[in-house]
């Protein structure tokens, strides 16, 4: 099993608030891993630091290291815009942009110097096939996305997303604004997406980490108290704090 | 029943107060309209508006060359506010520093409060001479109460435009940043075109105040009535022909000037409803989700 990411001894800062103490884990390729936890304990903070998204707060600080392919992300000398292009985000609502479905999809690919309409053209459609949501939009192409339901927005968002082919998509939350159906959608697509895609989520739903996720960590303040293949922590935990979240004693 | 009293009294002060200022306004563009109306029934419409010789010693009271004067003293201080305010806002609204905006917003907004006359007597002592050594000509120019006039619509264009920037939700930024865009891509693909509403009202609210001002450019632009051929014309604008005549106007000239009123009134009042239509425009579009 190989690791597309690896976290060594993360701790972050807000100020001098200390958000994540002391964070190790692998990332293992092309597979989902499901982050699970109660609200505050640094979840989404987590998944922020592993495509630099904190970087846009100014009180923001780390220490240890995060590699991708073996590469500190947070090296001096590589691009946080580099750094995002190769690790996506999907995030708790959606969020088009306010323009076309078709502009959605290709803004991505414009911002990195893709100007070929046929090209465009191509990846548009491969992405919205990719994100099961080619079918219902294939004849409105130019209608804005604002017009598509919530879960459809959400798999436009993905579309947007694996259009720039990252190596890792990160999820927070994909589908806490979604529907039943929209949500069994959404994780039937993250099931196909993982065989090109490693996916790291962020949920709430234990049904959903048990359904979607191979391996899984358990957060609680800003420490992952047990991680491991998903099976084993949902059916005999070792610890016992995890064993009263997932049976919903607490969180 | 005293209670009932009282209620029935605020109700009517609150009234007369909401009341009274439309009555003010109204009065006045009654007026205005009144005194100005005879003067277009002697003059003709046509004659006036589009007369090219103003000259009331003559009985000529054709407005078209203070038209031109307004028109292009306005469009070449939009040229200078308009990308100068644009990118102030997105340095404001996007990139500067808490403390650094803190020290710029109140010093810009501090701008729009200075008296008009200031800018005036500033134009007329620092820049006409130096328009006149620099470009030749009397140094009185559409150029030299243009420069003037960015500097009084700067802080309207900008503070209304980084109030627009700063209102586009955070979720498209995050989504352009995700994608991997940089912060100016960012900027100038998502969060500029969500703001241009925005944008565009203030622009017409800092035209609405360029149209209306009147001291400084009075005391910079020359004041010849004639059709500018250069930018280093001199130049006559609406405004400034009724205060500079006020004073010494008997007869069909008093009735011109008031004439000329009517004609600043339209114009703002078609200003006006561009922006009020620019804004309903973009209530539905955010209820509709369309840009």
């Amino acid at each position: 099993m190989e690791n597309i990411m690896q976290v060594k001894d993360l701790k972050t800062y807000f100020d001098d608030t200390n958000v994540l103490k002391d964070v190790n884990i692998d990332i293992p390729k092309n597979e989902v891993t499901s982050i699970i936890g109660p609200s505050g304990t640094g979840k989404s903070v987590f998944l922020r630091t592993l495509n630099r998204m904190n970087d846009v707060i100014s009180t923001f600080r780390k220490e240890g290291t995060i590699l991708l392919d073996g590469e500190d992300i947070y090296d001096p000398k590589i691009d946080a815009v580099d750094i995002r292009k190769r690790v996506g985000m999907v995030f708790q609502k959606p969020n088009p942009f306010p323009k076309s479905i078709f502009e959605n999809v290709a803004y991505g690919m414009r911002v990195h110097g893709v100007y070929k309409k046929a090209q465009l053209q191509e990846v548009v459609e491969r992405s919205l096939k990719g994100a099961a949501l080619w079918d219902e939009v294939k004849d409105n192409l130019d209608k804005s996305a604002m017009s598509l339901s919530g879960g459809q927005q959400q798999r436009l968002c993905i579309a947007r997303t694996i259009a720039v082919e990252p190596e890792v998509i990160l999820m927070d939350e994909p589908c806490s604004a979604l529907d039943p159906i929209s949500t069994t959608k959404i994780e039937d697509l993250i099931h196909n997406l993982k065989n090109k895609y490693t996916i790291v989520i962020v949920t709430h739903n234990m049904q959903q980490a048990t359904r979607v996720s191979k391996y899984t960590a358990f957060f609680l303040n800003g420490t992952i108290v047990e991680k491991g293949l998903t099976d084993k922590i949902f059916i005999e935990p070792e610890d016992k704090r995890t064993e009263d979240y997932i049976t919903g004693r607490f969180g | 029943m005293a209670r009932n009293w009282e209620e029935f009294f605020v109700e009517k002060i609150l009234l007369i107060a909401a009341v009274s200022s439309v009555v003010i306004i109204l009065a006045i563009i009654g007026f205005v309209v009144g005194q100005g109306y005879t003067a277009l029934g002697t003059i003709g419409i046509i004659n006036f508006v589009f007369g090219l010789i103003w000259n009331p010693d003559y009985g000529l009271y054709g407005i078209f060359p203070l038209i031109i004067g307004t028109l292009s003293v306005v469009a070449v201080s939009l040229l200078f506010a308009v990308p100068l305010s644009i990118l102030g806002a997105m340095f404001l609204a996007e990139v500067a520093p808490r403390t650094m905006r803190r020290i710029l917003r109140p010093t810009i907004q501090t701008l729009a409060g200075v008296p008009s006359v200031i800018y005036g007597f500033f134009g007329l002592i620092v820049l006409v001479p130096f328009m006149r050594t620099h470009f030749g000509g009397s140094g009185f120019s559409i150029l030299t109460a243009s420069l003037i006039l960015t500097v009084m619509v700067l802080p309207t264009i900008l503070s209304i435009s980084e109030d627009a920037l700063r209102s586009i939700p955070v979720e498209y930024k995050e989504a352009s940043l995700g994608l991997g865009a940089t912060h100016w891509q960012t900027i100038k693909n998502v969060i500029f075109p969500a703001a241009i509403p925005g944008v565009i009202t203030g622009v017409i609210l800092g035209m609405g105040r360029a149209i209306g001002e009147t001291m400084a450019v009075l005391m910079v632009a020359g004041n010849v009535p004639l059709i500018p051929t250069s930018i280093l014309s001199p130049v006559r604008t609406l405004t400034a022909n009724i205060a500079l005549e006020m004073g010494e106007a008997t007869g069909l000239h008093y009735n011109a000037l008031f004439a000329t009123g009517i004609v600043l009134l339209v114009i703002i009042v078609i200003l006006l409803l561009i922006v009020n239509w620019v804004n309903y425009r973009q209530r539905v579009t955010i209820g509709g989700g369309y840009l």
